[in-house]
């Protein structure tokens, strides 16, 4: 058991390393493809928070998300093995091919390749861009969704930092639930 | 020391790179060369292009190579740990801390009310995915391509690896 699943979490990461194109954010989609549809290491909920305070830490969102589930999943060990198979292939790639793909790096096909994937990981971004407000709109009611998102999305287009939008709403949200502490709590439950 | 300098070098921009791969090439440029100077910026630009054409994301790819090329495999291993690491602690801490207090209201309410933030961070790549591709390849094979995909995957179910590898021979085929 302990093997097999220190493989399964090589094999996904694996896979989210080698068709992970045009970084970071496009592997998003792929990861929740193998934690939560294939693997079921986590549900919706439980990816959404991960991904929210992926959001809100610094540095690359993919290996956080890659050592974060390897942990998860299996400690220490699935930690290394999730970010280690991640990263290492496309690195054994750049070393491999650097002399061959920097004379293709101006190509047109190599071009075309790059541009022509770029609608298949916005497919992909959006249906599951869909997947989380269906989620909220359904946990949390057509007014708290869209007012969340409306905000954030002027704050964002105001330019204040992604990051920094996503700490002042989990700020608030962990105000908001000590208040309903106070007051004895809703008879809300999940 | 190199591997020192090379930790230095990568784990100043895993703690300040906030939002990912692009806003974090400026700074791995900074330190590799500006400050440490192990590249030109000419070997840097080219370097940097030849991540973008292949898979996966791009700080480890950067990290990886860079501590490959200065200090072999040690080098390569010393840069993205000090790259990853020090984020992937704090994601432990605050997600260890998150479950261990995940039914209290507090905590509850932070999944439920960040859930459509999320969204709308995910809808923002989407459209910019979207407004790149029909930039750079018109919006007549960009609509080819996001029925196509969307019909195969959301349709037909076929795993995003067929649909991903089809369109990367599609684009080599369109440029023949």
């Amino acid at each position: 058991m302990y093997v097999r699943d220190l493989i399964h979490i090589f094999l996904a990461f694996l896979r989210v390393g080698l068709l992970g194109y045009g970084g970071g954010p496009s592997s998003i989609p792929l990861v929740h493809r193998e934690v939560v549809e294939k693997y079921r290491w986590m549900d919706d909920d439980e990816f959404s928070d991960v991904l929210a305070l992926g959001n809100t830490l610094p540095g690359p969102i993919t290996t956080k998300m890659a050592g974060y589930i390897g942990y998860r999943v299996k400690g220490i060990t699935g930690c290394v093995v999730g970010v280690l198979a991640m990263a290492l292939p496309t690195v054994f790639l750049m070393i491999g091919l650097l002399g061959l793909l920097l004379s293709y790096k101006d190509s047109p096909r190599v071009h075309g390749m790059t541009a022509a994937v770029r609608p298949v990981v916005g497919v992909m971004l959006g249906v599951l861009a869909y997947g989380f407000f269906k989620k909220a709109w359904k946990d949390s009611g057509m007014f708290s969704t869209i007012s969340i998102a409306a905000v954030s999305l002027l704050l964002i287009g105001l330019g204040v930092h992604p990051a920094v939008v996503m700490g002042v709403i989990l700020i608030v949200a962990v105000i908001k639930g000590l208040f309903e502490r106070d007051s004895g709590q809703k008879g809300e439950r999940t | 020391m190199i591997y020192w300098d090379l930790f230095v070098a990568f784990f100043i921009p895993g703690i300040i790179g906030y939002g990912g791969g692009p806003a974090y090439i400026p700074l791995i440029q900074n330190e590799v060369v500006n400050h440490y100077q192990w590249m030109s910026l000419q070997q840097f630009g080219d370097v940097l292009a030849l991540a973008n054409a292949l898979p996966g994301p791009i700080t480890t790819k950067l990290s990886g190579f860079v501590g490959y090329q200065m200090a072999g495999w040690p080098g390569a291993f010393v840069a993205l740990f000090a790259n990853t690491a020090p984020s992937l602690f704090a994601m432990v801490f605050f997600l260890g801390l998150l479950k261990r207090y995940q039914h209290s209201p507090a905590v509850r309410n932070m999944s439920r009310m960040v859930r459509p933030v999320v969204g709308v961070l995910l809808a923002i790549i989407t459209f910019q995915f979207f407004d790149s591709s029909i930039q750079d390849i018109g919006i007549l094979q960009t609509a080819v391509l996001t029925v196509a995909s969307l019909f195969l995957m959301e349709r037909l179910r076929l795993h995003p690896a067929w649909v991903i590898l089809g369109s990367l021979v599609y684009g080599l085929l369109l440029n023949w």
